[in-house]
Order: structure tokens, then C-alpha cells, then sequence
């Protein structure tokens, strides 16, 4: 038997909760945030998925804050315009905070969407946490 | 996992985050009814924005016109008054490289003082009441609440996070509350009252640089005024009158001589921090010197002076975390946290009842909130011991200095103790001649720290006092 919804339910699903991913700092002040899988999405989605996109996104910030050779002559540049540098062009961890928008936007259309989810950019949040919205489930004729 | 039918969600009906919500919603207005309003418009803390939020600074801008101005008035001197003269008799290149100097100069403190510091944003009510259950359920029952701490292990050293009363957050390392202006600011060093903003993790190496390069500027003005007095008063004709030819040169050399000794002392005791990858406030409370009896030793360390100081300058540029420009959603009260956007969510009120309306959060908060924000009672400030830079709770007694030398003229009302007495101060004034008999902070030995680790401060012979290190943490 068909559930009839208003045209205003089907199209914004109501949230029924939030889950919070918190940083990891076992490794130092670095921005990770926690692999552990969170009871509450155990009905909706795989564990290996989830800790699959948290470690990407780790992997991305880490990315970000690397301290790699051409960190050091950006910083060299950037000291010796008195870091005037800083206003014209874009850093590289802006750069890499693009791609990470753009995998977060990814993840949410292939796999949280299609099962009820949607993450937030953990930037939203001031890097405190990864926000994992949860809707209602609307199944339509499920008949349950 | 139930196989159920989920309706699949378009993500592109949801009203994300990162756009406005469709439909009737509309960004929030202005007085005018028709601007919208930006997020630094509702900023919870004490900071001031210009230029439609793109520039920042603290609230009260302690003495950063009175910095500003020194630098312009003696840079503007020397070039006045002593470089004709140098240029005749010695050589072109001197205005030039003060010019040079100069620049760099004002460039980094203006943007010392005009960058967010790395201010954490409040977090939004629903994680704050995640983080209230998460704390409920793991304390125990009885009737006194469990401490607000969080411990972590980083490299093999155990830390503890501390929670945040007014940012509703656990901090992370190295984060320290501001209460000056009332934010939590990431690698928080100390509150600078000559730059008039904190300085913390995006700012430290623009403070760096602006440090460095004035004590290269003090002591070239410095030196470039006593060999054109020197030369002046050549042939026997005395000082007395080079002074009076040139009547600027004896202003510059005033301040000159005055701040060269401080500036370089606090140049010397930041390339030590950076070295060792320190930051003021872990220094002057002696988290890692291992006082306790505890083998502690930084765990942020690389153990490297060259890595280190490629990891506090070299670093890339963090982004700032507050979205000053960003806008605010029509729907969007001015919350405390202000910089989130919320979808209206009738099953999670229970959770915010949580979070407002908790007794014991309430009362906590209460309770602890003003001891936070209010940061230390007014003592009486220390005269003896001048220090150059703030922790969070703490002003430094330039201001005291200067309303000595004023007559009365706080800039502050909140005047405290000094902290650390073997730092030479910043200060340009005659007291300063007291502080430069202390031992410049840059040997790498550790010094004696006079904070104690905890919370309640005991004031060391030196005569600390009124700093209430708990604001700090």
C-alpha cells in the first residue's frame, strides 16, 4: 500500500539526526579525524565504505599540511616579498581544500545520498568535526 | 544492514550546507531590509573587522597606534635628518637599505595585526550537545560533574584536551582561550597588546618576521645615527652641537636606545621558541620542561632546529576557519556560534534542551564562564618587572608604563602581573632600563620558569601575581 506524502516531504526529507566524527590527535595537532565507524550509521551503510572515505579525506588533509620540498621554497618566497605572495596567489592548502570539496561532493552523489546521508565539509565546522547527517527514512510502498 | 528501499535522495534538491537553501528561503537582511548580512556582522567574540571583514583585529587595540607611530616617526626622521648627510659623506646605499627595512617592517605588522590569528569557531548547539551526552555518559553518577578534560597520547606523551566552557568544545593541543577576545585561537603564543591581536598559528611567522626585521631596523638606525653624530661632532667640535644640528638625531637615538636591547631580546627568545618548536604560553607555563618530576619532554618537537623552524615557518598557509565573509542564511538567528547553517529540525529539540536548558551544563557554564571571560581580576601591576608579551589572561605592563609616564591613561582597565621577568621588555620608556639588566631569554639552557604547572599560580620571589594560569587553559 502506497504512502501518500506531500510534495514538500518527498522533495526536503526531514533530518532525524546528526552524527559527530571527531578529530584524531594522536598524531599531533595534524588535522585527521577518527576512523572509527559510529553505531548509529550501522543500519545504513558498509563499515569498510565509511572508514574508505575517512582515510582519503585524512590522507587529503595530510596532503594539505605536508611539509614537503616545495612547501619550504614557498615559505622562502613567501618570506622574502614579506609575504605579499600570500595576497596574489592561491596557497596550496586552499588548492588542496578545492579537492577536498570536491570529494566530499563526490562520496555524498555516489554512496551517502542513495542511502539517506549527507557529510559536511569538515571546513563548515571550523576542521572540529565531520557532521553526518542522517534523514528519515521515506521508503514509499514499502508497505512495512 | 535491513534491506530496506531508501527513497534515493537527489543531492541536489537538499539544501546543503555550502549554498543557500532554495526556494523561500532568502539570505538574511540587513538593517536596510535589502543587504544581506555577512557572518563577521555576528561574530560571538571581541574582535573588530573593517573593510567588510576582510581585516581584523582585537577589540581594543592595546597600543598598536603607539607602535605604528614609533616606527613612523623615527624611520621618518632618520630619513630626514640623517640620511642627506650619510649620503653626502658616505654612501647611497644607506637610505636604501632602511627603506627596504622600513617596508618589510610595516608590512608584517600590518599583517600581524590584521590576520586572524587562528581563531577556532564556536562549535554549532548540536555538536555541542553530542559532546554534553558523550561527557554525561561517561561520568559517573554521583552528584559532582565529571571533569571537563579529555586525554590523548601523542607521541608517547599523554595530553590533556581541556574543554572549552564558551566555544562548547574540547580544545585541541596546543589551543589556547583568548579572554581578551574571548576565542579560542589554535598555537596560541600570547595576546600581543603592541600589535593588537592574538598571535597564534597563521600569524607567528608574519609577528617572526616583523620582530626580526625591527631589530634589524632599530639597530641599523641606531648605528646610522651615531656615526652621522660621530661625524658631525668630529674636529673637536663636541656632541653638544652635532645634537643641535641635527636635533631629530637625538630623538632617534632615544628610542633607538631604548628598544634595541628589548627587541633583540625578544628576537632572541622567539628564534629559540621556533627552534624548538615552543610556543610563549607553554614556555612561560613550563608544560615541557619536565618540572613535575616527570620525564617530560615536547612531543611536538621534531628534534631538529632546521626541521622545526620549517614546521613553525615554513609550514603552508592554514586557512582561517572563521568564515567572516561568507553569508548568513535568512533563517539563521544570531546564534552564538554564527557561522553555521542549520536545517530547522524539530526531532533534534530534544537535543538542544540538552544542550540550553541542562541544569547541569547550565549551571556549569554559568558558573565558569565568567571566571573565563572576565580572565584575571585586577591586580595591582607589577612595576618591577616590565614584560613584552601577554598570555591570554595577562596584559603587559607597557600599559602600566605608559600611564605612569601619562598620568593615568589606561588603555586597559585590565592591568595584571607581569609574566616572565628575565624576558627584556618591548617598552621604549625609562623603565626599561631596569629590564635590560636582565639576562636576554636566548640562551637555549632551560630557564627557570617561575609558573607553576597547575592552575593556581604562586607568585616566585620575583613577585608574580594576580596571573590566573587557569585562563589559560
Amino acid at each position: 500500500m502506497a504512502e501518500t506524502h506531500s510534495l514538500q516531504d518527498l522533495q526536503q526529507p526531514a533530518v532525524s539526526s546528526k552524527v559527530f566524527v571527531q578529530r584524531d590527535y594522536s598524531s599531533g595537532t595534524i588535522c585527521k579525524f577518527q576512523t572509527k565507524f559510529p553505531s548509529e550509521l550501522e543500519s545504513r551503510m558498509d563499515k569498510q565504505q565509511f572508514e574508505e572515505t575517512m582515510q582519503s579525506l585524512n590522507n587529503l588533509y595530510a596532503e594539505a599540511e605536508k611539509l614537503g620540498g616545495k612547501s619550504y621554497l614557498e615559505g622562502c618566497l613567501a618570506c622574502l616579498t614579506a609575504y605579499t605572495i600570500f595576497l596574489c596567489m592561491e596557497t596550496h592548502y586552499e588548492k588542496v581544500l578545492k579537492k577536498i570539496a570536491k570529494y566530499i561532493k563526490d562520496q555524498n552523489e555516489k554512496i551517502y545520498a542513495p542511502r539517506g546521508l549527507l557529510l559536511t565539509d569538515p571546513i563548515e565546522r571550523g576542521l572540529r568535526v565531520v557532521e553526518i547527517t542522517i534523514f528519515e527514512d521515506r521508503s514509499i510502498g514499502s508497505g512495512r | 544492514m535491513k534491506s530496506r528501499e531508501y527513497q534515493q535522495i537527489d543531492p541536489k534538491a537538499l539544501p546543503t550546507p555550502t549554498q543557500s537553501p532554495p526556494s523561500h528561503q532568502h539570505q538574511a537582511v540587513g538593517d536596510d531590509g535589502r543587504t544581506p548580512r555577512r557572518k563577521w556582522e555576528v561574530f560571538p567574540g571581541k574582535n573588530r573587522f573593517f573593510c567588510d571583514g576582510r581585516i581584523m583585529m582585537a577589540r581594543q587595540s592595546g597600543v598598536f597606534p603607539l607602535t605604528l607611530g614609533l616606527i613612523l616617526v623615527t624611520s621618518g626622521l632618520f630619513f630626514i635628518f640623517d640620511c642627506p648627510f650619510l649620503v653626502k659623506h658616505l654612501t647611497s646605499c644607506i637610505p636604501a637599505i632602511g627603506g627596504v627595512l622600513f617596508v618589510f617592517v610595516l608590512i608584517t605588522l600590518l599583517q600581524t595585526s590584521f590576520t586572524d590569528p587562528g581563531i577556532l569557531p564556536r562549535a554549532t548547539p548540536e555538536e555541542a550537545a553530542d559532546i554534553e551526552r558523550q561527557i554525561d555518559d561517561t561520568g559517573n553518577a554521583s552528584y559532582r560533574p565529571p571533569p571537563r578534560t579529555k586525554e590523548v597520547l601523542i607521541n608517547q606523551q599523554v595530553i590533556k584536551l581541556k574543554y572549552c566552557f564558551t566555544c562548547k568544545m574540547f580544545r585541541p593541543p596546543r589551543t589556547s582561550h583568548c579572554s581578551l577576545c574571548d576565542n579560542c585561537v589554535e598555537r596560541f603564543d600570547h595576546h600581543c597588546p603592541w600589535v593588537g591581536n592574538c598571535v597564534g598559528k597563521r600569524n607567528y611567522r608574519f609577528f617572526y618576521t616583523f620582530i626580526v626585521s625591527l631589530s634589524f631596523l632599530t639597530a641599523f638606525i641606531f648605528g646610522c645615527v651615531t656615526t652621522h653624530l660621530a661625524l658631525r661632532a668630529k674636529g673637536g667640535k663636541g656632541l653638544m652641537f652635532a645634537l643641535q644640528e641635527s636635533p631629530g638625531s637625538a630623538v632617534e637615538l632615544a628610542i633607538c636606545f631604548f628598544s634595541v636591547w628589548s627587541i633583540l631580546g625578544l628576537s632572541g627568545f622567539h628564534t629559540y621558541l621556533v627552534a624548538s618548536n615552543l610556543t610563549t604560553n607553554e614556555d612561560i607555563k613550563g608544560s615541557w620542561s619536565g618540572k613535575s618530576g616527570e620525564a617530560v619532554t615536547n612531543p611536538y618537537s621534531h628534534k631538529n632546529i632546521f626541521i622545526n623552524c620549517c614546521s613553525v615557518l615554513c609550514v603552508p598557509m592554514p586557512p582561517s576557519l572563521i568564515d567572516r565573509r561568507g553569508f548568513l542564511p535568512a533563517d539563521e538567528p544570531a546564534q552564538t556560534s554564527g557561522v553555521d547553517l542549520e536545517l530547522p529540525n524539530p526531532s533534534t529539540k530534544s537535543d538542544i534542551n540538552v544542550c540550553v536548558q541542562g541544569p547541569k551544563g547550565l549551571l556549569e557554564s554559568a558558573a565558569l564562564t565568567p571566571l573565563l571571560a572576565t580572565s584575571c581580576p585586577q591586580g595591582k601591576p607589577q612595576t618591577a618587572l616590565p614584560c613584552p608579551e601577554n598570555t591570554s589572561a595577562l596584559n603587559s605592563d607597557p600599559s602600566l608604563e605608559l600611564s605612569q609616564r601619562c598620568g593615568g591613561t589606561h588603555h586597559n582597565s585590565k592591568t595584571y602581573g607581569s609574566t616572565s621577568p628575565p624576558l627584556p621588555t618591548k617598552g621604549r620608556l625609562q623603565k626599561h632600563k631596569r629590564a635590560s639588566s636582565h639576562t636576554p631569554r636566548s640562551t637555549f639552557d632551560d630557564h627557570v620558569s617561575p609558573s607553576s604547572h597547575d592552575g593556581n599560580h604562586r607568585s616566585t620571589d620575583r613577585g608574580h601575581r594576580g596571573a590566573k594560569f587557569a585562563t589559560l587553559q
